[in-house]
């Protein structure tokens, strides 16, 4: 490919709301290792088949450096998620990076998440109940698809529940690529490593039950613990992670499975099948954002393609867990899909630390609403459903339904 | 079935466990994997080969052995 041709540009427009746009077919068929121009104007390499994705998003060589001088600038004006210094913060690689991940995996594993079932029922109860007071249509996604792991999160943080409109506002600074100007977009952060930095100083005076008390009591840096400032990003980075990744999820779930409503109709009888059909959403969701973006310290190759030292690679997820080569009819929908090693939450060392947590919440959410609303269905035509615009997770505005 | 697992390449996404907890569990100091049962029973099989699959780091090996 020469710099005259035409050159994709990244993200893909998409209108479909639930569609994967028609490029990614013809990217991994014909051009799997593709140049993208970005909404900075740089350019990067996108990556879209699953082989590649899966191997790269586990290759050290392939760093989070986003912050290098000559890496590609992500979003419009080069600020949020990944260039923030608040990635910069978190070791990206090797022991002291695996020490970090130990460190704050050991409050997020499967056995921990299960026991929170109870309680995340109860409040996927109480927020169907409060939806269904209020009348139909409502909206699955102001109504639970948000509130429920915001709940949960700023239980485990232990900060209050009551900020939640702040904590929102500045994860979607954070993470739309486009909304903000870049004053607004470091006033937010100040703002919000302010409130941290604040809330850690009061763990400290009065500990509680909370992770960020937990990481504080495991003493200083040379006490195997953390730095003040590591603290402070680390519950940061918890609390944009926790919030919009699931929140967004649960809605678009919810609407691949009533789009074809004997989906849903499948698991009203057979609730058995809710974790595969987790996995299956997760892995279908075409809308699923951004990507993981990547940058290459080192000369290296990729599907026979030299990529030069200072590359920056988009690995899209979402095109990769579309491969046929991957995944047996991979445009079909199959609740029942197993193994399922979709890359919905990466791949090797980096991935999704709180991936039990959103698993089970999704878990928690789907079982509640077949039990207690199994006539749900969704209240406009599919085509109707608009994305959310700009931001590195996928979503869907509203989710408008009835029951 | 005989199963290893690499506590190195382990990166704690606790898939494992929620699948088969029967036969995987996590450290609770730094939710790395822990083998309850390294030669675990035919009704087990399945799950573990879907644990194995799906495992974000191959951190799971699964031998058949007569």
């Amino acid at each position: 490919m020469t710099t005259d041709e035409q050159v994709l540009t990244y993200p893909i427009p998409s209108d479909a709301a639930l569609e994967p746009p028609a490029e990614w077919a013809e990217l991994r068929g014909k051009c799997p290792v593709a140049h993208v121009k970005l909404l900075s104007g740089d350019q990067a390499t996108l990556l879209t088949r699953y082989d590649d994705v899966k191997e790269v998003l586990a290759d050290p060589r392939f760093t989070r450096q986003l912050t290098a001088p000559d890496a590609a600038r992500i979003s419009a004006d080069g600020e949020g998620v990944f260039s923030s210094e608040m990635a910069s913060i978190i070791p990206d690689g090797g022991e002291e990076h695996l020490h970090w991940r130990r460190l704050v995996g050991k409050w997020f594993t499967a056995k921990r998440m299960s026991a929170l079932r109870p309680a995340m029922t109860e409040m996927a109860e109480q927020l169907i109940d409060d939806m269904v007071e209020r009348g139909q249509p409502g909206d699955l996604k102001a109504s639970l698809g948000f509130p429920l792991p915001v709940y949960v999160i700023c239980d485990m943080l232990g900060v209050p529940a009551e900020d939640r409109d702040r904590f929102s506002y500045w994860s979607d600074t954070l993470l739309n690529l486009t909304r903000y100007r870049k004053e607004e977009i470091e006033a937010a952060q100040a703002a919000f490593f302010q409130y941290m930095s604040d809330h850690i100083a009061a763990k400290r005076e009065q500990p509680g039950e909370d992770i960020l008390s937990e990481l504080i009591a495991a003493g200083s840096p040379e006490e195997g613990g953390l730095s003040d400032i590591q603290l402070i990003v680390t519950g940061m980075g918890l609390l944009v992670a926790g919030h919009e990744t699931t929140a967004n999820m649960i809605g678009k779930m919810v609407v691949m499975l009533l789009a074809d409503r004997t989906r849903w109709q499948r698991l009203v009888a057979d609730p058995s099948l809710i974790r595969t059909a987790v996995e299956e959403s997760l892995r279908f969701d075409a809308n699923s954002g951004f990507g993981l973006p990547r940058y290459l310290n080192e000369e290296t190759e990729v599907s026979g393609t030299i990529l030069p030292r200072g590359t920056t690679v988009i690995c899209s997820m979402a095109a990769a867990n579309r491969d046929e080569d991957a995944f047996e009819a991979a445009a079909e929908m199959d609740l029942t899909r197993s193994p399922n090693p979709h890359l919905a939450f990466g791949s090797g060392a980096h991935s999704c630390l709180g991936q039990a947590l959103a698993r089970t919440e999704l878990q928690v959410v789907l079982e509640v609403l077949l039990r207690k609303l199994p006539t749900l269905e969704l209240a406009v035509p599919v085509e109707e459903l608009e994305r959310v615009e700009g931001l590195a997770v996928g979503g869907l505005r509203t989710v408008p339904v009835r029951w | 079935m005989k199963i290893t697992v690499d506590e190195v390449k382990c990166c704690g996404a606790g898939q494992c466990v929620l699948i088969a907890p029967e036969v995987f569990d996590q450290r609770d100091e730094d939710g790395i994997v822990i083998l309850l049962e390294p030669e675990p029973g035919e009704d087990q099989h399945a799950l573990v080969r879907e644990a194995a699959a799906v495992c974000p780091a191959a951190a799971i090996e699964v031998s058949d052995q007569a």
